[in-house]
């Protein structure tokens, strides 16, 4: 296509000669070609990302009455989350069992990881998407089967009950914390394995056995080579896991009952029951900076365990 | 190496096992209890019925719904894979100033808990008078599966040789036909798979939808409404043993696709 317009250039006019200079110059500069292959892509993220986010950050300084904005600068919302404990005790319980989530779903994923990438030799690609296989039905449906495992009329109890080992259901199964780490953990299972499964395979095999043939054994090899080389993986999974799960308000509003609640339920309700989109926005924003602060802790902290071991 | 794995087979076997199990299990109640015939999800179970698929073919909301989610997902899907596979062209071809940057703020959407990307579009639609529609939720799915599809296409286009489409420059054919006989069947797995991730993506996502829908739901936000009640809870189930079912199917042939493509690189490499 570039070359049959090329001939135009013969043409005289001072118009053709622009626009034949225009046309070799984007040609042979790779940048602007680069960005005009980009600029769709980030005009998405201007409009989408970069505006919304910058909104957010204007609207929790505003204040709410009744159904308009007093849209003059204030931290009252700001002041309101120091004051009132409730929400910072709720966003540091949100952070508290999105850590216990991250743990669990990691130490769970890990050896599964390593079966695959190590003691799997066919079929490989059988048991990945053995794995994946239940996270393919709606993620509200696998919150939900939860529901249904650890109901006061649930799975469990009715089971138990059938089998006569108990004669009335156990109550604490649902509806606190620990029925939404259960219930995250599982959901979010696949986000773990992949990404240790992918950096445990990109080990060097050859590593391994030179660590065996130097004199090391079994578990000093894995603990000195192998763990140290999949910490990217480990480091990756951590974060597909922790960030999601500290916002997240379905699984919370579905097997987390009055002590289960995080952060994600209070801002929701505050852009719906409760009818204050700036302190919504402002709790949005603190709980933004603090996963961001946490994350970069959790990378620096990571880092320094990488040079230490290796 | 191999003898020694073997030696300590079964620990692993035996975890594995029952790691499925942990994953399996719950989920697989939702079709067991989807061919049950009472309306309490409970041991013991009751009769064998099909009649929840039936309420399920016969909900006018439930079948819009999930038209919805199928026109988002289709136009999302279409959409995002081009701007991804645009932008993976840009950086794996052209030298570009700032390059790790760019690539870092597109992934943004990746690292940003849902409610409030979904809470930050909504501000934004209601200080500008744009009314939620389907368009919104679009608009919202996008901003999520561009950087998915963008990686995608990253990792299929570092893959293969900048030099075979220059070759075929060189051999007489225009760019048009260098781009469809050389590039366009080499990213073809890529961008296969791309279309496959993003509608499964869009399909699935609930929050942003939640925020961003009006009257006109998605498949998501509908079943969340219909969670709440219990007499509505049988039908749900179908529809989810039905999804996985068929998403089953649909990942299956993916994966013998994208493997198919691996393979035909491997072959033209050698």
């Amino acid at each position: 296509m570039a070359n049959s317009a090329l001939p135009v250039a013969d043409a005289t006019t001072p118009a053709d000669n622009i626009v034949t200079r225009l046309r070799s110059w984007y040609l042979r500069s790779e940048a602007v070609r680069g960005f005009s292959l980009l600029s769709p892509t980030m005009l998405l993220m201007l409009l989408m990302l970069a505006m919304p986010l910058g909104v957010l950050f204007t609207l929790s300084f505003w204040e709410q009455e009744y159904l308009d904005f007093i849209k003059t600068f204030s931290l009252k919302n700001y002041t309101a989350f120091f004051e009132k404990r409730i929400y910072s005790k709720i966003l540091i319980k949100s952070i508290g069992i999105s850590s216990m989530v991250t743990l669990a779903t990691v130490l769970l994923a890990y050896p599964m990881a390593y079966f695959i990438a190590f003691r799997v030799k066919r079929n490989k690609l059988v048991w990945l998407i053995l794995i994946t296989v239940p996270f393919w039905t709606s993620y509200l449906l696998r919150v939900f089967a939860w529901k249904i495992m650890l109901g006061y009329n649930g799975v469990i109890n009715s089971g138990l009950k059938g089998l006569g080992l108990i004669s009335e259901p156990l109550e604490f199964l649902l509806y606190n914390p620990t029925s939404v780490v259960i219930t995250l953990a599982h959901a979010w299972a696949a986000f773990a394995i992949l990404p240790i499964y992918v950096s445990l395979e990109k080990i060097d095999r050859s590593l391994l056995e030179a660590a065996r043939d130097l004199g090391e054994n079994a578990f000093m090899t894995f603990l000195r080579v192998t763990l140290p080389l999949s910490m990217p993986g480990v480091i990756a999974a951590s974060l597909l896991v922790f960030i999601p799960t500290v916002g997240d308000y379905v699984t919370p509003a579905l097997v987390g009952g009055p002590t289960g609640i995080m952060i994600g339920n209070i801002i929701q309700s505050m852009f719906g029951k409760a009818q204050n989109w700036p302190l919504g926005a402002a709790l949005s924003v603190i709980s933004m900076l603090t996963v961001t602060l946490l994350v970069c802790l959790f990378l620096w902290l990571s880092h320094i365990f990488k040079k230490h071991i290796a | 190496m191999a003898y020694a794995a073997r030696r300590r087979f079964d620990g692993f076997t035996i975890y594995a096992v029952a790691y499925l199990v942990f994953i399996y299990l719950p989920v697989l109640f939702l079709p067991l209890f989807s061919f049950n015939s009472s309306r309490y999800i409970a041991f013991p179970l009751k009769e064998f019925t099909l009649q929840w698929y039936e309420e399920m073919l016969n909900n006018p909301s439930l079948i819009e719904a999930l038209l919805n989610s199928v026109k988002i997902g289709v136009a999302v899907a279409i959409a995002s894979t081009l701007m991804g596979t645009l932008a993976a062209k840009a950086v794996t071809r052209y030298r570009i100033p700032g390059r790790g940057p760019l690539i870092g703020v597109i992934m943004v959407p990746l690292v940003i808990p849902e409610i409030i990307m979904g809470i930050a579009l909504l501000i934004v639609l209601n200080l500008g008078g744009i009314d939620l529609s389907l368009v919104t939720v679009a608009l919202g799915h996008m901003l999520l599966c561009v950087p998915f599809s963008m990686l995608v296409m990253i990792s299929r286009m570092e893959g293969f040789d900048k030099n075979m489409e220059e070759a075929a420059r060189d051999l007489g054919e225009n760019s048009w036909g260098a781009f469809w006989r050389v590039t366009f069947p080499l990213v073809l797995p890529g961008i296969v798979a791309s279309l496959l991730l993003t509608f499964t993506i869009s399909f699935d996502e609930f929050i942003l939808a939640f925020f961003l829908s009006s009257t006109d739901v998605t498949l998501p936000v509908f079943i969340w409404s219909s969670l709440r009640f219990p007499r509505k809870i049988p039908a749900i189930l179908a529809l989810g043993a039905t999804i996985l079912v068929v998403s089953f199917v649909v990942v299956t042939f993916a994966e013998w696709f994208r493997r198919r493509g691996v393979h035909v690189k491997t072959d033209t490499g050698v």
